[in-house]
């Protein structure tokens, strides 16, 4: 009976440590999940991208689910994810900019020539909300429910895989069930878009 | 002459070479109030870790979100603020992963607690193996004996360091009537 034990205490070791190992087999340890998870909206006082005399605050996240997408106009990564937020936009998708630590000049010369799928986009020049969001590199993309609260973070790129297999998801189960009929009738052209 | 002064000027090239770009990584100066808070930011960025570059401390970093927590660390400690709640003001924006230190809390109990029962399960391991190891050991050495008792059965066989003296005497004492 002891040799038994002998034999199988190292192998349950094994197989625990190799479960737990496992896990963690293809998790990009870049990607930090976000401090902020279910916490609200940071408060924070910010002038608007497109109008110098606008303010914004974390009270003009709270009433629908929204993406707050962190972009700049010196991040690469953030013009590769550009196309895709238009599509979302043109779904119906609420996403809200974060101008980070960018121009004013450049960043507007940007959503012109490349669309604005932003809502409205907040001018953050010296990153002071994103410091206080943990914005560690652009893009990033927080998924704020409709009451201002953080209930994910993608670091990243978001292309269409993240957003079918990770925020859309979390987009519906975040969303109040009333205004389902409407996100029925945007789901339509989504099979037309996916086709192509 | 002309070879010694372009000697020199080689060896000035060669270590400018060797000027490590860590040291010119980190050129924020900032003035501190006290002595003491220059000693505690010199301590505090050492221990915070960079979100970005992942295996630097803020210290050493020069990633510009690095440099943003630096300029943090700086203004919370000249506003007088504490250690404890510098360092939970960034693991409040960037997640227990910035400290060097986590917390002890159920979800880090098997950081901090896992190597302790990983050796003490070796330790266990070890008294056991040992323990049986004595014992067969021990079997062993007591069968060996049996078996040479078994052998020597019957025949004389010294069994008294006093029996062994004498017979190692006479056996001498034979070799000297030789």
């Amino acid at each position: 009976m002891n040799k038994r034990l002998v034999f199988l205490t190292p192998l349950a070791i094994a197989l625990g440590l190799g479960l737990i190992l496992f896990t963690a087999i293809g998790k990009d340890p870049t990607k930090l999940e976000t401090a902020r998870l279910n916490d609200p909206i940071p408060a924070f006082n910010l002038k608007s991208l497109a109008d110098n005399s606008q303010q914004f605050s974390e009270k003009d996240l709270i009433g629908k689910v929204s993406l707050l997408n962190v972009w700049a106009t010196w991040c690469p990564s953030c013009r590769v994810e550009h196309s895709y937020l238009n599509v979302l936009a043109n779904q119906g998708v609420r996403i809200i900019g974060l101008n980070y630590k960018d121009e004013r000049v450049a960043a507007l010369t940007w959503l012109e020539k490349l669309g604005n799928p932003y809502a409205f986009t907040i001018y953050d020049p010296h990153g002071k909300l994103g410091f206080d969001l943990g914005v560690y590199g652009a893009p990033e993309t927080y998924l704020v429910d409709q009451y201002g609260v953080v209930r994910f973070r993608h670091v990243g790129v978001v292309d269409e895989r993240i957003w079918n297999q990770t925020l859309k998801p979390l987009v519906e189960k975040y969303s109040p069930t009333v205004p389902k009929q409407q996100s029925k009738v945007q789901s339509k052209p989504q099979p037309k878009l996916q086709t192509k | 002459m002309n070879i010694q002064k372009n000697g020199g000027v080689l060896i000035s090239l060669i270590a400018l070479a060797f000027i490590s770009s860590s040291l010119l990584a980190n050129i924020d100066l900032y003035e501190f109030s006290t002595e003491e808070n220059q000693l505690r930011y010199r301590v505090l960025t050492k221990e915070l870790r960079c979100p970005k570059c992942q295996n630097q401390d803020i210290a050493d970093s020069n990633a510009p979100i690095a440099a943003d927590m630096r300029r943090e660390v700086h203004r919370l400690l000249e506003e007088g603020q504490d250690d404890d709640s510098i360092v939970s003001f960034m693991v409040d924006r960037f997640g227990e992963f910035v400290h060097y230190k986590p917390q002890v809390k159920p979800a880090t109990y098997l950081l901090w607690y896992g190597p302790w029962a990983l050796l003490g399960l070796g330790v266990v391991v070890i008294i056991f193996l040992a323990g049986r190891r004595a014992s067969n050991q021990n079997k062993e050495a007591s069968e060996k004996i049996d078996q040479e008792d078994k052998k020597t059965a019957g025949k004389e066989k010294p069994s008294t360091l006093l029996d062994q003296h004498e017979r190692v005497e006479q056996l001498l004492s034979r070799f000297k009537d030789d």
